[in-house]
């Protein structure tokens, strides 16, 4: 069972591995151009999944900052939360160590603890100094908001499988979820199989906002933003390549009639034999 | 905000804002002026910086938009990267203005601001790929590189349609090797959280787990793609024999050497050699760079294409700058550093001429050649000259990399004896005396071919050819110049102390 745990926990890996080893079977063992070029594809996609996975951090958000509301600031009860909010934040990080040692045991106890769902409109505060230090990119990617009010209805999916502890990712933030919540909404038990990471970023975004309102604040955990940027940049590349490849196949299929490497290296073995100009590859 | 301190960024920055204006003017021979325009002043720009990095005592760095190293990119020109950057820029300048007839004969008129366009965006990735100190960015540069390069090999199937075959072969193989690139860098990035080549050497140090060694392998076998090392060289003939002449001319000369060098950046810079796998590839090195010297220069004897002979040539060249790396010391680098500059200026001047027989004659097989020695004097002799310096003749740039590379390997501590590498490089550089000698046979000695109607080579296209071939003898006649550059650079690059002003 041990082996079955350690493949499923990172089920997202073997997910590049498979589609990595599928796009260049592909390049190297289809005879058709425009396949090969889907190969290609196939191959730089594992690539780009590859890059998503190790962005992910478990329990963080998109790296978007919450929308400050000064109004809901200065409306006066962000001054109560203050003592209570930063004895969590200290907690939070204490235990951040914990978690990253206890990441397998935690997600299988989370597959029976249901979260708490809520009802209501969700925003948060930032105080001036929190912006600040934001700005300032000070405390890494972490920042901290105050979530008054509650939280709209969902049902929360939390999960993690991103077990990054082996390699440590330096800007990987662990966040553990609150474990036993009094829970108001009704009642879900989530598996990891049910989870796709896509999803889970909106999923996990709202759980960490019924987290914070209980607690009344918490450290927002971002998910990595940088390879996020790299892969837009490599889509970039790919779609670029992929259109150089195409229009290639196209040119390719002007002047020889056909897109079949088979057929196009019996004409190029002639021409290298026949032809009064070039030798031809390595016929 | 004065010009010189923007210096750094310039020569890159120039081609890849002059390349979109090029593609927008009118067909003709405006185009063709101003990316030579182009080419000259990023030359006359990496002159300076070459000049302000030596005074600088060693390293310039250039944060972008104003960005502080670790967390914007950062353009780090060390004297390594000055180097390879004014090779780049001065085989540039060099080949523009020959361009101009050899394009106008080969390429349709209709492309031709299309082909300069291309060629500029060529041009400033290379420069990128050297200048810049972010990994990523490395990437970027590379298939900015690579893509127009594609294109511009496709280009080629005006004379020979199996110009798109090879145009198609190299960027499949070509996007293996920059997405393994990617694939290692990821790994690298989940090891360490950054992408800074200063920041992730001082982050690698002491670290050896199987995530770094397998982002070192990917690495390494996506620039052994890139770079043509011996087995993966695949690509590299078929798409140097159909791509236009000038596009050969320039590709041979400048291509292979900037992935060289990021080679030597990841190799040395960012692993180090405290890296303890390093030694593994650095056998692999040996192994691949013999082999490869070896077969792909047998393979050119038996060749009748005289622009594929050279290609396979190229293949063997790029094992004997394998073979300085993979000594690891600083006689082994630097030889490596001088091969790599004077191979780009005897590639440059033997694409050349092939490009002016093909001008006058059309076609590039050895039976062109026949007599041209009466008929095409200048060409020839600048033929001959570079054939010398490939070979190792003395007084040519060649035999000054040669004598270099072989007091390397006697002084290093090899795990192949010194005298088997020896005898090896002499081996090579006797099948090279075997292909440059088949062809510079049909020139000087067999008769010409009457029948074959001829074109006088132009002016615009000799002189650059002359200059070139010129280069090769200054290089091998006043080599003490470029010798001490490149001990400097091969000192910086295996000096332990790496600290030297990245992040500043």
């Amino acid at each position: 069972m041990d082996m079955l745990e350690f493949i499923l926990t990172r089920y997202n890996y073997w997910i590049v591995i498979i589609l990595m080893m599928t796009g260049l079977y592909i390049v190297f063992s289809r005879g058709n151009l425009v396949k090969t070029v889907v190969g290609l594809n196939v191959f730089q996609t594992s690539v780009f999944i590859f890059y998503i996975t190790l962005s992910k951090v478990t329990g963080g958000t998109a790296p978007i900052l919450p929308y400050p509301n000064p109004d809901k600031y200065t409306g006066g009860h962000g001054e109560g939360h203050k003592d209570e909010h930063d004895k969590a934040h200290e907690g939070s990080h204490a235990t951040n160590g914990e978690v990253n040692s206890h990441q397998l045991d935690t997600s299988h106890d989370q597959n029976d603890v249901s979260e708490p769902s809520a009802e209501g409109a969700q925003d948060f505060s930032l105080t001036p100094e929190e912006a600040a230090a934001v700005i300032a990119g000070q405390g890494g990617n972490t920042l901290e908001a105050n979530a008054t009010g509650t939280v709209s209805d969902a049902t929360v999916a939390h999960e993690s499988l991103h077990d990054l502890s082996e390699i440590a990712a330096a800007n990987s933030l662990k966040e553990q979820m609150p474990e036993s919540l009094p829970s108001e909404g009704s009642q879900s038990s989530v598996s990891i199989e049910q989870i796709d990471v896509a999803s889970s970023d909106a999923a996990v975004d709202i759980s960490q906002n019924a987290a914070d309102s209980v607690y009344g604040a918490a450290d927002v955990i971002y998910s990595n933003p940088l390879p996020h940027v790299l892969i837009l940049t490599a889509i970039v590349v790919g779609v670029a390549t992929t259109a150089v490849g195409l229009a290639l196949a196209v040119r390719i299929r002007e002047a020889y009639g056909t897109i079949e490497e088979d057929a196009l290296e019996a004409m190029d073995n002639h021409a290298a034999t026949g032809s009064i100009k070039g030798e031809g590859g390595e016929a | 905000m004065s010009l010189i301190s923007q210096l750094p960024v310039l020569p890159v920055l120039l081609p890849l804002m002059a390349a979109p204006i090029c593609i927008l003017l009118p067909r003709g021979s405006l185009p063709w002026a101003f990316a030579t325009l182009v080419a000259v002043t990023s030359f006359v720009c990496s002159l300076m910086l070459l000049g302000e990095v030596r005074a600088a005592g060693g390293v310039i760095s250039y944060d972008l938009g104003g960005w502080a190293a670790p967390f914007g990119i950062v353009y780090r020109i060390d004297m390594v990267a000055a180097i390879v950057i004014t090779l780049i820029s001065g085989i540039a300048a060099a080949v523009f203005p020959y361009a101009r007839q050899s394009v106008a004969r080969e390429i349709s008129h209709q492309q031709s601001s299309f082909f300069y366009g291309m060629m500029l965006i060529t041009f400033a990735g290379l420069l990128g790929v050297v200048s810049t100190g972010d990994a990523f960015n490395v990437f970027v540069f590379l298939e900015i590189s690579s893509l127009s390069t594609y294109t511009l090999v496709a280009m080629g199937a005006r004379q020979d349609r199996r110009a798109l075959t090879a145009a198609f072969t190299y960027l499949v193989l070509g996007t293996i090797g920059a997405t393994f690139f990617v694939i290692g860098l990821g790994l690298l990035y989940a090891a360490t959280g950054t992408l800074n080549m200063v920041d992730l050497h001082e982050r690698l140090i002491g670290m050896d787990n199987k995530v770094v060694r397998a982002g070192f392998a990917f690495i390494i076998t996506g620039f052994g793609l890139k770079l043509a090392m011996f087995p993966l060289h695949r690509w590299l003939p078929d798409a140097y024999t159909f791509a236009p002449s000038v596009v050969t001319a320039f590709l041979a000369a400048t291509a292979t050497k900037a992935a060289i060098y990021v080679m030597l950046r990841f190799v040395f810079t960012v692993f180090g050699q405290s890296f303890v796998f390093l030694d593994v590839a650095l056998i692999f090195f040996i192994v691949l760079g013999l082999l490869g010297m070896f077969i792909a220069s047998l393979v050119a004897v038996f060749r009748d294409d005289v622009k594929q002979m050279l290609a396979y040539s190229s293949v063997a060249q790029v094992g004997y700058m394998l073979l300085g790396i993979s000594f690891a010391t600083i006689d082994g680098v630097s030889a490596a550093i001088v091969h790599l500059f004077n191979h780009a200026l005897m590639k440059a001047a033997l694409f050349m001429a092939v490009g002016a027989v093909f001008y006058s004659i059309g076609s590039h097989r050895i039976s062109a050649f026949r007599g041209i020695g009466k008929t095409m004097p200048f060409t020839s002799a600048a033929f001959v000259i570079a054939g010398l310096s490939l070979i190792g003749v003395p007084f040519t740039g060649g035999f000054i990399s040669k004598w270099l590379l072989i007091k390397g390997a006697l002084d290093a501590v090899l795990p192949v004896p010194s005298l088997l590498i020896v005898l090896l490089i002499v081996a090579s550089s006797l099948l090279a005396v075997a292909y440059i000698g088949r062809v510079v046979y049909e020139m000087y000695l067999a008769e010409p071919d009457g029948s074959v109607p001829r074109v006088n080579v132009p002016a615009g296209m000799l002189i650059p050819l002359i200059f070139m071939a010129a280069a090769n003898v200054y290089a091998g006649v006043d080599a003490e110049g470029l010798t001490t550059v490149a001990r400097q650079a091969a000192d910086i690059l295996l000096s332990a102390d790496q600290s030297l002003g990245g992040s500043q």
